[in-house]
């Protein structure tokens, strides 16, 4: 097995064995979703309306709940420091670990999302648009929370840090894939011009999110 | 068994500051094929620090590590096994899943795993979740990372912590076979090892003068 595939099957094998991290983020996302309704009232075209919205909003904030995991159990028991002198050099470890995240992370948030749809009464042809949106969006999510995670790294009640770093910056994230879901369900428009500056946000984060998440984990390790 | 090596490690007029305070300065030593470098002094004198400077973990305030006979290119860090204080284990792992992991990782044959788990006599526990490990038995897990992947240059940074005189005993034959092959290896100890170490490095000794 390459090394790059030794880490990055050892990270979701660890995510699934520990179950906290994904099943919580699962969970979160569900609580969030379901209360909504009773705080907005039973409009169903209201609900449908702002659905999209509603769905990456939890879902961003459901991610983030576990983001300090892709780097802090292995900066607390020294696995960090063996990574850092081993073949790979820090930013892809920094990127397979952020991909790990995003298999156990952001995948199961995303394919969750039509389920959650349900109960806001999201029309139900826009339901493959939204995952599809999801899918291409939440790599950004999990390569930037990298970024968070790396610089709140050896912090105490680093996850709240971690959320005021992180958000602001998801705020392109959420404004493109809000964009293309309600493009799909009210128009007027395409939704693929937002869905591909999705896209582009993604590919940007996934190569230079790394770049800093190691810059972090240097300065954290000394 | 490991391949002999030919790399000689150099350290020219190294220096380290933690925190705005210089730990130590002008420190130079070189290290043949086969040699050992015993670091001691008291604690705070840069002990582990100067073992992470050599495994690129800490930035050199002066001075440069220079590796002679590798690869042109390749980092000193890479050349090097780091056993710390920490013991990189994963408690939800089993015992054998922990080291085949570092030989995945550490890019070498997976041949090489019976002899890893056997070298500190872990094979009867391959299976049991690292989590149920007593202290000696993770500092000896730690220890069998050394053997999963090889590398010429050991830094050990108090090895003997926790494990019980069988398994010193143990570690300093290991260390004696590391240095036969052509092996280097720093390690900072307060034990008594039958290694001979071929220099000896006292920290702290300028600030108490």
């Amino acid at each position: 097995m390459s090394p790059a595939l030794a880490l990055l099957v050892r990270d979701v094998k660890l995510a699934w064995r520990e179950g906290g991290a994904i099943g919580v983020a699962l969970g979160f996302y569900l609580v969030v979703v379901a209360i909504m309704p009773f705080g907005l009232g039973p409009d169903l075209n209201l609900l449908a309306h702002i659905a999209p919205g509603m769905l990456w909003v939890a879902l961003l904030l459901a991610a983030l709940l576990s983001a300090d995991r892709i780097f802090h159990n292995d900066y607390e028991d020294g696995t960090l420091d063996v990574l850092a002198t081993g073949p790979q050099s820090l930013p892809m470890v920094a990127a397979i670990k952020s991909l790990a995240h995003w298999l156990t992370t952001g995948i199961p948030l995303a394919l969750m999302a039509p389920v959650l749809g349900l109960l806001l009464n999201l029309p139900l042809d826009a339901m493959p648009l939204l995952v599809l949106t999801m899918l291409a969006g939440t790599p950004a999510v999990s390569f930037v929370a990298a970024i968070g995670a790396s610089l709140t790294l050896g912090l105490r009640r680093s996850g709240l840090l971690l959320a005021l770093l992180v958000l602001p910056l998801y705020v392109p994230v959420l404004i493109f894939g809000v964009s293309t879901a309600s493009m799909a369900i009210v128009g007027p428009g395409s939704p693929w011009p937002p869905f591909l500056m999705l896209c582009a946000i993604s590919l940007a984060s996934i190569v230079l999110a790394p770049l800093a998440a190691a810059a972090a984990l240097r300065t954290a390790m000394r | 068994m490991q391949m002999p090596s030919h790399i000689a490690l150099a350290a020219h007029d190294i220096a380290c500051q933690r925190g705005g305070r210089t730990l130590f300065q002008g420190l130079s030593f070189t290290l043949e094929p086969g040699e050992a470098l015993l670091i001691s002094g008291p604690n705070g004198t840069g002990k582990t620090s100067l073992l992470r400077q050599i495994a690129g973990l800490l930035p050199l305030a002066a001075g440069r590590l220079t590796a002679t006979g590798a690869e042109a290119g390749t980092p000193v860090s890479e050349l090097c096994h780091y056993v710390g204080h920490l013991s990189a284990i994963k408690t939800s792992f089993s015992v054998g899943e922990n080291l085949a992991f570092w030989t995945d990782f550490l890019d070498a044959d997976e041949s090489a795993l019976p002899e890893a788990l056997a070298a500190f006599g872990l094979t009867p526990l391959a299976d049991l979740p690292a989590g149920l490990l007593s202290a000696g038995q993770r500092r000896k897990l730690a220890l069998s990372r050394l053997f999963a992947a090889p590398c010429p240059i050991w830094l050990l940074d108090e090895p003997s912590v926790s494990l019980d005189t069988a398994s010193v005993k143990l570690l300093d034959a290991a260390i004696r076979d590391h240095l036969k092959t052509g092996g280097i290896a720093l390690v900072s100890t307060h034990v008594k090892l039958k290694t001979k170490f071929a220099q000896e490095l006292t920290l702290g000794q300028e600030r108490a003068a």
